[in-house]
């Protein structure tokens, strides 16, 4: 399935890319069997992108994140290959792997307030975090450079030497980006950054991530289910349904003109001032341990058609340069020549009731 | 949230002010029990061998005959000056019994207190991090065994079958003739011996620690295994060290630094709840080594009826677990920053 990914949406420039995801797999072993929570993804940052990473809870994002940092809890496998600037991260050993990290990769993570230990100063963990990956660093020279990575998230000087229980939920967040930052990663994992926080820090936390690009030339993957955010901060975005990415291309182009029925839904069910009704996805998500034949979505779409319930779709690009995983939209799009009329014949199916969705 | 400002004296002296009515409510909750008990105290300790003038001159002199509320007013007075009467039996100062049999108690339990971190620190440390393996499960059978395991046979046990194989003493504090030698000056016989500058009587009254302080330290150690292996697990699960690990800390200094650190921090506060554990325990190891202590005297005077002895005693013992709590909390304070709200 390998050369179907084979390059990055829109290139814009021949920059090559800072991180470089093909067919990752992430498995975790469960009492039932494995549960495929990532399975076959794909996608490449170039050097100060943003990639939006969105889709229901549960459906893998966040493993996708841990996983490009090493990060997985004992008991999970991952499987694809990942470069960084050209390096393979999954062949490289543990202590190599720690190095990088901090260093060159960076994490940021959705609960600020409990991300900082208690019993350190702010200063000692940008101490820690800096003596870590540069051994011979001194004393003015890490505060100079903590300082300086605060004074851009707009934290006091005054503030260095206070505890983490003194800050607010919004300014713990820019302490953790700011720590995230200190060492200048070239690729940063934010993971719902700012889904704990109030509306007003969350606008200011992505006011700050939208411009590390100019200020750090940083790649971020940001994971989110908030729409909202991605339409501010991202370049380009990937859709993700129970573990594989169903569309994937140009932010503006895929919000503008969704592919696949799942983004289209997905956009559908934002909730907005001239919302007059609320709209959901019936059904829940599948089960990833005996997910659905065919396509993963195929039991909760609207435009199922018979092939949809037994072939599984493969991601080709659409004529406005998005990459999508759907039988309808390669149908539209004349990407599924051989396709029978029994093929695209609406799949008849139950009514999926409240019963099943509960 | 308080506006406090987080400084420590200031909050040294909030709970100071708290530790008055607590010590009030345990002082009188001291002096009503011991009355409402059937029978009088000079009745008790000495019916039987006078005849009813003499009690009732004992019962005068002892203020026995005022009305109750009196009573209660002159016992909060001499607590408040740090009297805590006088025993039936002997008329010996309460206050005499604290000085000359304190000092043993102390040096149990600051001994047993050691043991105990000693053992259950490490021990607790090592399960969490290798959780599972075969030496979690030897530890923590260990550790619900030593607490569980009553002391006087632990006592028994020690006295039986270690003190021989390694030349220990098994009863009292010190052999008649260090206890003869050494000069007592502050009453804690150890600290005597080493201000006298007596090696000999130093070792003898080492010595003498050892099994009390083991047997009473590995019924303490029990909790401090079980806390310390179950707080470990809690942290590495923790937020902030998936979060140093993703800023690249090596896992020996994540699990040193942000495990362990934190991991210890309960320990503190469980170590002044376990002061009343210790002087219950310290009474049983006194009586089984026939140490010398508060705790022994506190039998004698149960087994005399000695009600006056009894009361002063028990309020000491009262007074110690508040003033230790006290201290605990201020070092809590000191440790971790959140707690001076």
């Amino acid at each position: 399935m390998t050369e179907l990914y084979d390059a990055p949406v829109a290139a814009r420039d021949d920059n090559a890319p800072v991180i470089d995801a093909q067919d990752i797999r992430i498995w975790y072993g469960s009492e039932r069997g494995p549960v495929k929570a990532v399975d076959g993804v794909s996608f490449s940052l170039r050097k100060g992108e943003i990639l939006g990473l969105v889709g229901e809870s549960g459906c893998g994002k966040s493993t996708i994140g841990r996983g490009l940092l090493g990060l997985l809890p004992p008991g999970a496998e991952m499987d694809g290959a990942l470069r960084f600037k050209g390096e393979d991260l999954l062949a490289l050993p543990k202590k190599e792997m720690f190095a990088k990290r901090g260093a060159e990769l960076g994490m940021i993570f959705q609960e600020p307030l409990t991300r900082l230990n208690p019993l350190m100063r702010i200063s000692e963990h940008f101490e820690e975090t800096l003596r870590t990956h540069e051994k011979s660093i001194g004393k003015e020279e890490i505060q100079r450079r903590a300082l300086e990575v605060l004074r851009l998230m707009g934290i006091p000087p005054t503030r260095y030497r206070s505890y983490p229980h003194e800050f607010s939920g919004g300014m713990r967040q820019r302490l953790m980006i700011a720590l995230a930052l200190v060492l200048r990663p070239a690729f940063v994992v934010a993971d719902e950054p700012t889904t704990a926080l109030d509306v007003l820090v969350e606008a200011q936390i992505i006011r700050i991530l939208h411009s590390l690009r100019s200020e750090f030339e940083t790649s971020l993957l940001l994971i989110t289910h908030n729409l909202g955010i991605i339409a501010e901060a991202c370049d380009r975005v990937a859709v993700m349904y129970a573990g594989e990415i169903v569309e994937i291309g140009d932010a503006r182009e895929v919000f503008s003109d969704p592919q696949h029925p799942y983004t289209r839904e997905l956009l559908r069910s934002t909730i907005s001032l001239s919302t007059t009704g609320l709209n959901f996805i019936p059904g829940a998500p599948p089960d990833l341990v005996n997910p659905p034949t065919g396509c993963h979505f195929h039991p909760r779409c609207p435009d199922a058609m018979n092939i949809c319930a037994t072939r599984h779709p493969v991601q080709h690009a659409m004529p406005n340069g998005t990459r999508v995983q759907c039988w309808a939209a390669d149908l539209a799009h004349g990407r599924a020549p051989d396709l029978t009329e029994d093929d695209t014949a609406p799949l008849v199916r139950e009514e999926i009731s409240v019963a099943d969705e509960a | 949230m308080s506006s406090g400002s987080g400084s420590l004296p200031r909050y040294i002296a909030q709970r100071l002010l708290l530790m008055i009515p607590m010590i009030w409510l345990i002082v009188t909750m001291v002096f009503i029990l011991l009355r409402v008990a059937p029978g009088d105290p000079v009745t008790a300790a000495v019916g039987g061998k006078l005849n009813e003038e003499a009690l009732d001159a004992r019962r005068a002199a002892l203020g026995l005959d005022r009305p109750l509320i009196v009573q209660y007013l002159d016992y909060l007075g001499d607590i408040a000056t740090l009297d805590f009467g006088k025993t039936i039996s002997d008329n010996r100062p309460i206050t005499s019994i604290i000085v000359d049999n304190g000092g043993a108690t102390l040096s149990l339990t600051i001994g047993a207190f050691a043991f105990a971190l000693l053992m259950g620190i490490p021990l607790g440390l090592l399960a969490g991090r290798y959780r599972d393996s075969a030496g979690d499960v030897v530890i923590r059978i260990f550790g619900v065994v030593s607490y569980a395991a009553p002391i006087f046979f632990i006592g028994l046990l020690m006295q039986i079958w270690v003190a021989g194989p390694l030349g220990l003493p098994t009863s009292d504090i010190a052999s008649p003739i260090t206890k003869f030698q050494v000069e007592p000056v502050t009453h804690i016989l150890l600290l005597d011996a080493i201000i006298a500058g007596d090696t000999e009587s130093t070792v003898d009254v080492l010595k003498h620690h050892v099994l009390p302080c083991f047997t009473l330290g590995l019924l303490l150690s029990g909790v401090f295994i079980r806390l310390v292996r179950v707080n470990l697990l809690m942290t590495l699960k923790g937020d902030y060290v998936e979060a140093a690990r993703a800023r690249g800390i090596p896992e020996r200094y994540v699990i040193r630094r942000h495990a362990f650190r934190n991991a210890l921090v309960p320990v503190i506060t469980v170590l002044g709840l376990q002061v009343a554990l210790t002087l219950s325990g310290a009474l049983l190891t006194e009586s089984t080594f026939n140490w010398p202590g508060l705790g022994t005297q506190l039998i004698d005077y149960l087994t005399a009826r000695d009600y006056a002895a009894v009361q002063g005693l028990v309020t000491f013992f009262a007074v110690v677990v508040v003033v230790v709590s006290l201290l605990v909390d201020v070092i809590n304070a000191a440790i971790d920053p959140r707690v001076r709200y």
